[in-house]
């Protein structure tokens, strides 16, 4: 039996290591400035509102992070996380726990930010696009980790869940070059939308922390 | 006509959309699969005439067919063009995809106005592309033939090589770069799951499927579309169609398919 299984699991491995074709030999380097000279004109740079115009440009995080591909060393790694930690703006009254149902319907909610979204409808954090939250919600993807139970096997403890608002607010300030969008540092939810999604993260009525 | 042939599309789609739900099968990938083959079964193969069509007639201010169009085989060449774009075209000292060149030959043949063109390049409910429909017959002329672009001429490389970087460039307000969601092994967005583009069987299950028709928005999808897609879902700003970005990382995606069986035109959600 046990040999069936490592045979399956080495034609598996086989299959999933399947490497790209070869790149093509004496490829050019591409300069910082050549790219983002290519995204200006491909984006109708002249055209566009200060706004947009900097989406197209680069911050120290994202130019450090595309340079390392993700992975700094030791000492950039250290600098992006400590730039980061100093972003953080914590609740002006100190309370981190807002209401959970609001919480669920932002985590829930992925419309906002892109090209002709109505501004009216509001931001959405778009968490279940990568997480496992509530166990009843089938919908989610895995590109962070689950977040089943996530308050309860903290017991919910004060540190975790101010840690969970850092990584919330500057998802840089835990992981240097974190897939994870920088939710206040980046202005796209408000302090008082963080607190929401903690409180479905850590209220013990939030249907993440029930079987 | 033209609005009956769109009304028969549509309704077609949303057989198929319907009879995929309830399909019974034991095998549904196979299912699925004998429906991508079956040319009376994907609307599909609706643009592939119209585009058709669009080609032989004489049209636009200088009265002319596109049957002498050039797309990197020689003029009038279509058979397995597709499968060998992009690549560098002399005349115009650049490297062009398909929907580039046909584009170019739109203008420089029939004497159609660029900007216009590229206006129109996407269909909308109520304004059906003609590209859509050019670019599905052109791409048919591929299927079943593999992907083997030039990559040699020094422009080539270049593209290449811009379009790895930007796969890779983080940017905008989420900090996403193309590799954020397609660099990973058997990751999903909710229950999309998502090709790693880096690696040769995947980046052929998602290069080698376009154009499609896309059951979910009733039209034919290209290439440059799922571009500017992407970049939308990424919350950048509008991708200029067959822009310089949209080249390279066409030619970037399309490396990495090397070898792929072209399926054109396929049918996807």
């Amino acid at each position: 039996m046990r040999r069936i299984l490592l045979a399956a699991a080495a034609a598996l491995a086989c299959t999933a290591s399947a490497i790209a074709a070869d790149p093509p030999r004496d490829l050019p380097a591409i300069s910082q400035e050549r790219l983002l000279e290519a995204m200006k004109r491909s984006f109708n740079y002249e055209r566009l509102t200060p706004e947009l115009r900097a989406r197209l440009e680069q911050d120290e995080m994202q130019r450090l992070c595309t340079e390392y591909r993700n992975d700094p060393p030791a000492e950039v790694a250290d600098r992006i996380m400590k730039a980061a930690l100093e972003s953080v703006v914590f609740p002006a009254d100190g309370k981190f726990l807002g209401d959970w149902r609001r919480g669920e319907r932002l985590s829930l909610d992925g419309h906002g930010l892109r090209m002709r979204d109505d501004p009216r409808r509001g931001v959405g954090g778009n968490c279940y696009a990568c997480h496992q939250m509530a166990p009843q919600e089938l919908s989610y993807g895995t590109l962070g980790p689950s977040l089943l139970q996530y308050g309860k096997v903290r017991d919910f403890d004060p540190e975790a869940i101010r840690d969970a608002y850092v990584k919330i607010y500057n998802s840089n300030a835990t992981v240097a070059c974190s897939t994870m969008p920088r939710y206040g540092a980046q202005k796209i939810l408000s302090i008082e939308d963080i607190t929401h999604i903690l409180a479905f993260l850590f209220d013990r009525e939030s249907p993440v922390n029930k079987e | 006509m033209r609005g009956s042939l769109w009304a028969f599309g549509a309704a077609v789609g949303a057989v198929i959309a319907v009879s995929t739900g309830l399909a019974q099968s034991d095998n549904p990938v196979e299912e699925y699969r004998r429906m991508l083959a079956d040319p009376f079964a994907n609307p599909g193969y609706l643009f592939v005439d119209e585009g058709e069509r669009l080609w032989t007639e004489k049209r636009g201010p200088k009265n002319a067919s596109l049957e002498q169009c050039d797309l990197g085989l020689g003029p009038g060449v279509l058979e397995g063009a597709y499968a060998q774009l992009p690549r560098y075209f002399a005349d115009v000292d650049k490297v062009m995809d398909a929907e580039s060149r046909i584009v170019h030959c739109m203008v420089t043949l029939q004497g159609f106005d660029e900007a216009e063109i590229r206006r129109r390049a996407f269909s909308t409910r109520d304004r059906k592309s003609e590209l859509e429909a050019l670019v599905s017959f052109v791409a048919e002329k591929s299927a079943g033939q593999r992907f083997s672009i030039p990559l040699t001429h020094p422009k080539e490389k270049e593209a290449y090589a811009l379009g790895e970087a930007i796969f890779y460039r983080r940017a905008g307000p989420f900090d996403f770069s193309c590799a954020t969601c397609h660099s990973n092994e058997q990751a999903r967005i909710r229950l999309q799951e998502l090709a790693n583009l880096r690696k040769n069987q995947e980046a052929i299950g998602a290069v080698a499927t376009w154009p499609a028709y896309r059951t979910s928005h009733e039209t034919v999808r290209t290439l440059q579309h799922r571009m500017f897609d992407c970049f939308w879902q990424m919350r950048m700003p509008d991708m200029g169609h067959g822009s310089e970005v949209s080249i390279a990382l066409i030619t970037f995606l399309t490396k990495n398919a090397e070898g792929g069986e072209i399926v054109a035109p396929a049918i996807k959600r």
